[in-house]
């Protein structure tokens, strides 16, 4: 006889349970006047084209923790294989930790098939683990590369849908990096010319957006070459000082000098030196 | 004001917006569809191909959610390659459909994507089914996405029986151009496929030369 199961039955994937409880503790932690911490967001903008020969990609570096720059001076470009290279904006920790393990599972499917990876491949992996977590991992990437079947470069955005595209822009900075794409693409254009194209489109963004600032870094994906270029721009270099605060030695005169030694004794001495590889 | 929100795609799932369209007419179906992808007020592709095929003659309309749609449009497609080789022969349309369906229903409180498939099989020639929230049904046309809510009326009115290959990718153009005219979401140039016994057929129609109507 079939017996009637009140309870739910347990249902495949994950449980976003504690998502309800992070919102009772940051509610808590409010009313005793403090906030959590904000996650580490990149601001950005990020952007790629494809060229006669390959595809550029290129970022700002400016890392930003609310309305603070944590780092000036960080990498937006992740390795995923040497034919292929990853842009990330969103949450810095979901970007960096997405593009290494797509980045590690490529690695062992090129072992195993024996070739080298395509970038469709790529795509459908982040793809498929951004859409299994629903957009709760914040990670916006615009994934580029060259493989056997020439080159490609794709957008893909937290929810986990993607879009093929000659040029694509992503980040907080994407509407100015794009404005400067829409007026000034073209099909099949020289390596210089997509370089140049490129790093005006992030420097749009750098100036027009406040979370993208600081250099302008490129990766230039070609059959067989890489070029890393970071930074490529430094478009905001820190200015020098005009004046100087410091006062000259004898600008104050001595009028007396008293010595005492102090009567100390060795008791232990421990050398450590410094890794400066 | 001084807040770095940044575009809205960042905080808004992305969404196809849309206006798709499928008909059938004797011996095949056409289907079509604009091209503009949108989250919340930005416009992040406007050259989506939202036609999306999932065998030989069978294809789907996305609309909704782009990620749920593409990721169903993906793992039907898949669905269907294994089935086609266990029967050893080109899969039914209506396999393809309910493929879709089961999908479409078992998940229906997590996903927000309606699509249509369209397409030709032996046993019963062209076939349109709509999909939306887990039912199956077999109509001689289907519309859907946002833009369609404007184009009800027209459809109605205009579609007749029996109509030509001609006729239908005239009807198809037609609907599309007014719907991308009425509706924000939908816009960009217009994707039309035409599946028969002996070829499908994929083609563009750029914004300027879609159809006018008394306002252009």
């Amino acid at each position: 006889m079939a017996t009637l199961t009140v309870t739910r039955p347990p249902f495949g994937g994950f449980s976003f349970e504690n998502s309800k409880r992070n919102a009772v503790l940051e509610g808590n932690a409010s009313k005793m006047g403090f906030n959590l911490p904000p996650a580490r967001k990149t601001g950005t903008t990020i952007c790629g084209v494809v060229f006669k020969d390959g595809v550029v990609l290129g970022a700002d570096t400016r890392a930003t923790e609310g309305m603070v720059v944590a780092d000036k001076n960080c990498s937006k470009i992740h390795y995923i294989s040497p034919n292929i290279y990853c842009c990330g904006a969103g949450t810095a920790a979901d970007t960096e930790m997405t593009t290494q393990i797509i980045s590690s599972n490529l690695e062992l499917h090129s072992l195993s098939t024996g070739r080298l990876p395509r970038v469709a491949t790529a795509n459908r992996m982040l793809k498929q683990m951004l859409f299994r977590y629903q957009g709760y991992i914040g990670a916006a990437l615009v994934l580029g590369g060259v493989d056997c079947n020439g080159p490609h470069l794709y957008s893909i955005y937290p929810h986990g849908s993607t879009d093929k595209l000659p040029y694509v822009t992503m980040g907080s900075g994407s509407l100015a990096a794009m404005a400067v794409f829409e007026d000034r693409y073209k099909p099949d254009m020289e390596e210089e010319e997509a370089k140049q194209l490129v790093r005006d489109a992030i420097a749009a963004g750098i100036f027009n957006d406040l979370g993208s600032g600081s250099n302008i870094d490129l990766c230039v994906i070609t059959k067989g070459k890489v070029d890393y270029i970071r930074p490529h721009d430094e478009a905001n270099k820190k200015g020098v000082r005009t004046g100087d605060y410091k006062y000259k030695r004898g600008t104050t005169s001595v009028l007396s000098k008293v010595v005492t030694t102090l009567d100390l004794e060795l008791v232990e001495e421990s050398v450590q030196t410094m890794d400066t590889s | 004001m001084l807040g770095e929100t940044g575009p809205e795609w960042t905080t808004e799932e992305v969404k196809t917006g849309t206006t798709i369209i499928a008909i059938e007419f004797a011996g095949g179906v056409v289907l079509g569809s604009d091209s503009r992808v949108s989250a919340g007020e930005s416009v992040v592709n406007r050259v989506m191909n939202k036609l999306s095929p999932l065998h030989d003659r069978i294809y789907c309309a996305l609309s909704g959610s782009a990620a749920d749609a593409q990721t169903i449009a993906e793992i039907v497609n898949y669905q269907l390659d294994v089935h086609s080789i266990e029967i050893g022969e080109d899969p039914q349309v209506r396999s393809a459909a309910t493929l879709v369906r089961n999908i479409s229903y078992k998940y229906k409180e997590e996903l927000s994507a309606h699509l249509i498939v369209a397409g030709w099989d032996r046993r019963d020639g062209g076939q349109v089914f709509a999909t939306l929230n887990g039912l199956l049904t077999r109509q001689p046309f289907a519309i859907g996405g946002s833009g369609s809510s404007y184009i009800y009326g027209f459809v109605d009115a205009e579609y007749r029986k029996g109509m030509t290959k001609e006729e239908c990718q005239q009807f198809v153009v037609n609907t599309l151009a007014l719907a991308m005219n009425r509706d924000g979401s939908s816009g960009g140039v217009a994707y039309m496929v035409t599946i028969d016994e002996h070829s499908t057929e994929e083609k563009v129609i750029l914004g300027n030369d879609l159809p006018t109507f008394f306002d252009q």
